[in-house]
């Protein structure tokens, strides 16, 4: 009986354990194979990923998973969201569990070089910020000498606090949490004075205030984070994909096509850059092994850049977040789509 | 008839001698152990290799780059290593095993012979104390006591003040930091001399008592020599003009309270959570304790003329602990292993400093976990240690 | 028989009556009760005004909360704002029935939720099948509980394409869900290694026994969130490139391991508690080790320890919360995920989520100490026969 019960348990353990066994294929095959995309996500994050009532997710990071499922498969549905921590984002990619990470991570040297993973894109341009309550009338963050900051452990976040203070010879006293929401909890509990994260984070996660306009984002930038999606290094045609999506939607803003007139445009269109970006002119799908309607699909089914940010975390939304740095580089910000010819 | 012909027992095959089944399982064991052990080192090797994660000891020299708020050891993100680091996070480990231990007992011997009492109001009370708590996860119960009852503490500005330097807000209680100056010495000096003389003077009391009956309050000669010395030497300093001791006022700050000491509010929140859920399994083992003893002791102590609390710690107590012991120690190591949790709350211990900052600056998964893991196994196998010790000492010796 | 002289010096009895007491004014009767049990003495009586106190001050606040105040309905979080109501606001269990489906479920997706449930009654099934000791074929119980029902529950829920249920990956599970499954693997995994690793720590086998006793005392020697740190970040190095154990079952590799080793203590208290004869009995037959452990000593064993098996798993049950902190989608962590959106931005859906949590790990535990004590007293009333 031992044994046989030892052989069951095994067995049983090994076809649990093994089945997400990742092999050489190349991603996109896997994901045609698969007829889905899997998107690594925030775990909630306003206006970036969160899920509702029935774990549909929506959001910026969020949207733009459902774009390059629309570039795929033509249907922006066909996408799976896997929830994941800043400590295990970079495994769950690694380990090939998710196809393309979109989740508010910062493109750094180190990770690009050594971890094993391409950046394609940048899709929001940001910063690591303060955030106070407006009844401590702190106007500079240079002012917060002596104060305590709630902060989530673990990230680059922690390290450039202790940096600034440092800088600026200011005392302050950390308070670390294992995660963004504790950290904010705890501040909006009052046990902390100021509660730090990308500027980005901060316009989201001040709408957990009962009522937000009760707490300002500080005007000091501390760091750069460009943030991204990630994907596994070696796959070109996989970041090919991720890349020229992102380059797409930051086109057809520019060019003013929109979900609403992507398809007259198309029909209509004289100028040869927006025909070649609709499929109507070329073969630019087939170059990244899409259809010729990879492009038309993601603008037609999601948006354009300018949309997404403004559904999702512009002034309009309840995030309320200016374009800024991500302004097109025709407005004076640093969104650049590359043209595609 | 048949005659009896002695017989040698039949040679079996191999297959079937018990020794050589032994010895062949235990082979198989040690190969399958071996090969599993030599897969993973290799595996490990080469992947650590392949994603450029340095390997050996060399990162606790390396400097930590972030703060912790509640260190005692210098420590400041600037100077220190990740070695320090590590140190801090045992220390705060430490100190809330140590003190979470001192107040679940306290609560779970309260409520252990609470549940017991005539009194029927207090018996129900205590074990719904018991049966609320144990029947609750212990990580729910500390969001509770971090977030629901911190939540209710006023803000850094409208402190609570307790008087005497004490005050009560969200960021935790803030009390006057004693400083020392050189003279401070002769206190410390006074209470060890002290501490050494009522050892002595309860030796004598104990054999004075064994020979003659005659009774000595020893209690409260120890009271007035731990505690009396040392005051009467403060006294002393301060007549001569010494200050050996000033006190640090916390006052407001631009944010909060700037000087003196700080209780943060995840240890209390921490040593609160574990000590009522620890008390709550200790409550359990003091009644099961106290059912242990047979009802002719207390019987027995009542004829004597003995009141009920007398029979409670002079009969009932000494012999229930035989029974209460073993069972204390595992709730001790269960106390001291649920501290982790503090990871959840924002309490820089062990496992959220080294496991969590550190493991995530680094990178290296192997030396950080066994560290961790073997830090908690000492603590484990120390504390079964002398508490067996004690075990032993107050087991029943029978004739 | 004389009296003792009076004029005796050492005089011990009594040489006139005591005069007779007066009868008590009554003996039974609700006022007697609370005299005896409240008031019969000066600390009796402060012990109970204290505690009456204690449970004024304590008490109506949690009712208000839980129910006095509470929001019952509402579509938004401006429905638990004291601002917009005008009201004191307790406990928010609108939001709590607004994300019922994902604190059940998590993301999984929401016409294939039949799947979850059919698991929550196969495993329902097993478990009164195994727990009700009066149940009728409890031997095909024990294979349908530790053989069917995983195998069952493992194509029901992560898809078994052949037959057409397609894949759900694990990381769109959630909830309750996921509660469930960490605690079932973890019963379902620890009781037959839990008495291997007890046969082990046994064994006359010294190599074994010494495997066994280091297994079992390092695991209980380490917290289990060292345990569950190091499945997740260690785990995988250990695997050979290319191999990768999915998020879940990392894990839930860690958990029953570590329910392993406490299980097997329970184990071993049992195997210890059967007399040397049943032993004995069970050789003088000729039975072989395997055999006589399955059909003599492990029956009367395991009956034994029923409520230190239930009382393993209720701490089993209570640890699953921690897998939250490895990222691991349980019910806390769908709470702390569920409370950031905006739309339900209110003080009290904070606690709200967690006042559910704390509300069904209570039923549960619960339930599960009164079956153990329950037993207990079965087992008890057997032994005084």
């Amino acid at each position: 009986m031992k044994k046989a019960l030892t052989t069951i348990a095994f067995g049983f353990a090994a076809t649990v354990a093994f089945t997400g066994v990742a092999s050489a294929q190349e991603t996109l095959a896997q994901v045609l194979e698969r007829d889905e995309l899997i998107c690594g996500s925030n775990p909630g994050l306003a206006g970036f990923g969160v899920p509702d009532a029935e774990g549909n997710w929506t959001g910026f990071d969020v949207d733009y998973c459902r774009a390059v499922a629309a570039a795929i498969f033509g249907d922006p549905n066909k996408v799976s969201f896997i929830p994941l921590s800043a400590k295990d984002r970079f495994t769950a990619l690694q380990a090939g569990e998710i196809d393309v990470l979109f989740r508010n991570s910062t493109s750094t040297m180190s990770r690009d070089t050594s971890l094993g993973l391409d950046f394609p894109g940048i899709n929001y341009y940001d910063g690591q910020g303060f955030l106070v309550s407006t009844d401590l009338g702190v106007t500079s963050a240079l002012e917060l000498d002596g104060a305590s900051v709630c902060v989530q452990q673990g990230t680059t976040t922690e390290l450039n606090l202790a940096d600034f203070f440092r800088r600026n010879d200011m005392a302050y006293e950390p308070v670390a949490f294992a995660t963004s929401a504790e950290a904010v909890e705890s501040y909006l509990n009052g046990r902390c004075d100021a509660f730090t994260t990308d500027a980005s984070g901060l316009a989201s996660e001040r709408l957990r205030a009962p009522t937000p306009a009760d707490h300002i984002i500080l005007p000091e930038i501390i760091s750069k984070e460009p943030l991204g999606p990630v994907v596994r290094h070696g796959d070109n045609q996989w970041a090919d994909i991720v890349r020229w999506v992102h380059y797409a939607m930051l086109e057809a803003e520019e060019y003013g096509i929109t979900s609403e007139n992507a398809a007259q445009m198309r029909d209509t269109s004289e100028a040869p850059a927006i025909r070649r970006l609709l499929g109507a002119e070329g073969n630019f799908g087939e170059m990244v092994g899409l259809g010729n309607d990879w492009a038309f699909n993601a603008i037609s089914m999601v948006g354009n850049y300018g949309e997404v940010f403004d559904r999702n975390i512009g002034e309009g939304s309840p995030v309320g977040l200016s374009r800024g740095l991500n302004a097109l580089y025709t407005e004076g910000g640093l969104q650049y789509g590359h043209p595609i010819r | 008839m048949a005659s009896v012909v002695e017989q040698t027992p039949p040679r079996g095959s191999l297959i079937y001698d018990p020794r050589v089944r032994g010895l062949f399982f235990q082979a198989v064991l040690v190969l399958v152990i071996g090969f599993l052990a030599y897969e993973a080192v290799t595996n490990a090797a080469e992947n650590l290799r392949r994603a450029n994660i340095a390997s050996g000891f060399g990162f606790m020299e390396q400097p930590a780059g972030f703060d912790i708020n509640q260190a005692f050891i210098t420590y400041s993100s600037a100077t220190s290593t990740y070695g320090e680091a590590f140190v801090v996070g045992l220390l705060n480990t430490l100190i809330v095993a140590v003190i979470g231990i001192v107040l679940a007992t306290i609560i779970g011997f309260a409520m252990g012979i609470a549940r017991l009492s005539k009194n029927w109001l207090l018996a129900k009370v205590a074990s719904a104390y018991v049966e609320i708590v144990r029947n609750l996860p212990l990580l729910l119960q500390l969001l509770f006591w971090y977030n629901a009852v911190l939540a209710t503490l006023p803000s850094a500005r409208d402190s609570i003040s307790m008087g005497a330097g004490f005050y009560l807000n969200v960021r935790g209680l803030v009390m006057p930091a004693p400083v020392y100056n050189w003279d401070a010495f002769a206190i410390p000096l006074a209470a060890a001399i002290g501490l050494v003389a009522s050892l002595v003077i309860r030796r004598w009391a104990k054999r004075r008592q064994a020979a003659t009956g005659a009774q000595f309050p020893v209690n409260w000669t120890t009271f007035g020599l731990v505690v009396g010395l040392p005051a009467l030497a403060w006294i002393v300093l301060a007549l001569f003009g010494a200050n050996p001791i000033a006190f640090d006022i916390p006052e407001q700050g631009r944010f909060n309270l700037t000087g003196g000491m700080q209780l943060y509010p995840e240890f209390v929140a921490l040593v609160l959570g574990l000590a009522i859920y620890t008390g709550a399994f200790i409550a359990e083992v003091v009644r099961a304790g106290i059912l242990a003893v047979s009802r002719g002791q207390t019987e027995a102590a009542s004829s004597l003329g003995l009141k009920p609390g007398q029979t409670m710690r002079f009969v009932v107590i000494p012999q229930a602990m035989r029974v209460i012991i073993p069972p204390l120690t595992s709730q001790y190591l269960n106390l001291t292993k649920n501290s982790s949790l503090a990871v959840a709350i924002g309490y820089p211990d062990l496992v959220q400093v080294f496991m969590g900052t550190v493991l995530n600056q680094t990178g290296q998964a192997v030396e950080v976990v066994v560290i961790t893991m073997l830090v908690y196994l000492t603590i484990s196998l120390t504390t079964s240690f002398f508490m067996n010790i004690y075990n032993r000492r107050i087991a029943l010796v029978e004739r | 028989m004389t009296r003792p002289d009076p004029a005796d010096a050492k005089r011990f009895v009594r040489t006139e009556d005591v005069a007779a007491m007066a009868p008590p004014r009554s003996v039974s009767g609700p006022l007697v009760w609370i005299k005896e049990n409240l008031f019969s003495g000066p600390v009796n009586t402060a012990f109970t005004i204290v505690v009456a106190w204690f449970l004024f001050w304590v008490l109506p606040p949690i009712f208000d909360y839980m129910i006095g105040d509470a929001v019952w309905q509402g579509t938004d979080g401006s429905a638990c704002r004291e601002d917009v109501t005008g009201r004191e606001v307790g406990a928010c269990w609108a939001f709590v029935w607004d994300r019922i489906n994902y604190f059940i479920y998590g993301s999984y997706p929401a016409d294939l939720r039949w799947r979850p449930n059919l698991f929550f009654l196969a495993l329902a099934i097993g478990i009164v099948w195994m727990l009700w000791l009066d149940a009728p074929r409890r031997g095909l119980g024990a294979i349908y509980f530790f053989i069917v029902v995983p195998l069952l529950s493992y194509w029901l829920l992560a898809g078994f394409p052949a037959i057409g249920l397609q894949n759900v990956p694990t990381g769109l599970w959630g909830g309750i869900l996921v509660t469930i499954v960490v605690s079932a693997v973890g019963i379902v995994v620890s009781l037959p290694f839990g008495v291997l690793l007890a046969l082990g720590r046994r064994s006359r086998m010294p190599i074994v026994r010494l495997v066994c006793v280091i297994i079992i005392e390092f695991t209980r020697g380490v917290p289990l969130i060292t345990v569950l740190f190091m499945a997740n970040t260690m785990l995988p190095l250990f695997l050979a490139e290319g191999m990768t154990v999915d998020r879940l079952v990392r894990p839930l590799i860690g958990v029953a391991f570590f329910a392993s080793a406490y299980m097997a203590e329970v184990i071993r208290g049992g195997l210890q508690a059967i007399p040397k004869g049943q032993y004995e009995g069970a050789m003088s037959l000729g039975l072989s080790y395997p055999k006589m452990m399955y059909f003599i000593i492990l029956p009367q064993a395991l009956r034994i320890v029923i409520p230190g098996i239930v009382n393993t798993f209720i701490g089993l049950f209570k640890d699953t919360t921690l897998v939250s902190i490895v990222g691991i989608f349980d019910l806390i962590r769908t709470i702390e995920s569920a409370r950031v959106d905006p739309n339900w931005a209110a003080p009290s859906v904070n606690y709200s989520g967690y006042a559910f949590a704390a509300i069904f790990y209570f039923l549960c535990c619960w339930g599960m100490s009164w079956y153990s004590q329950s037993v207990e007293r079965r087992l008890a009333a057997s032994e005084k026969r």
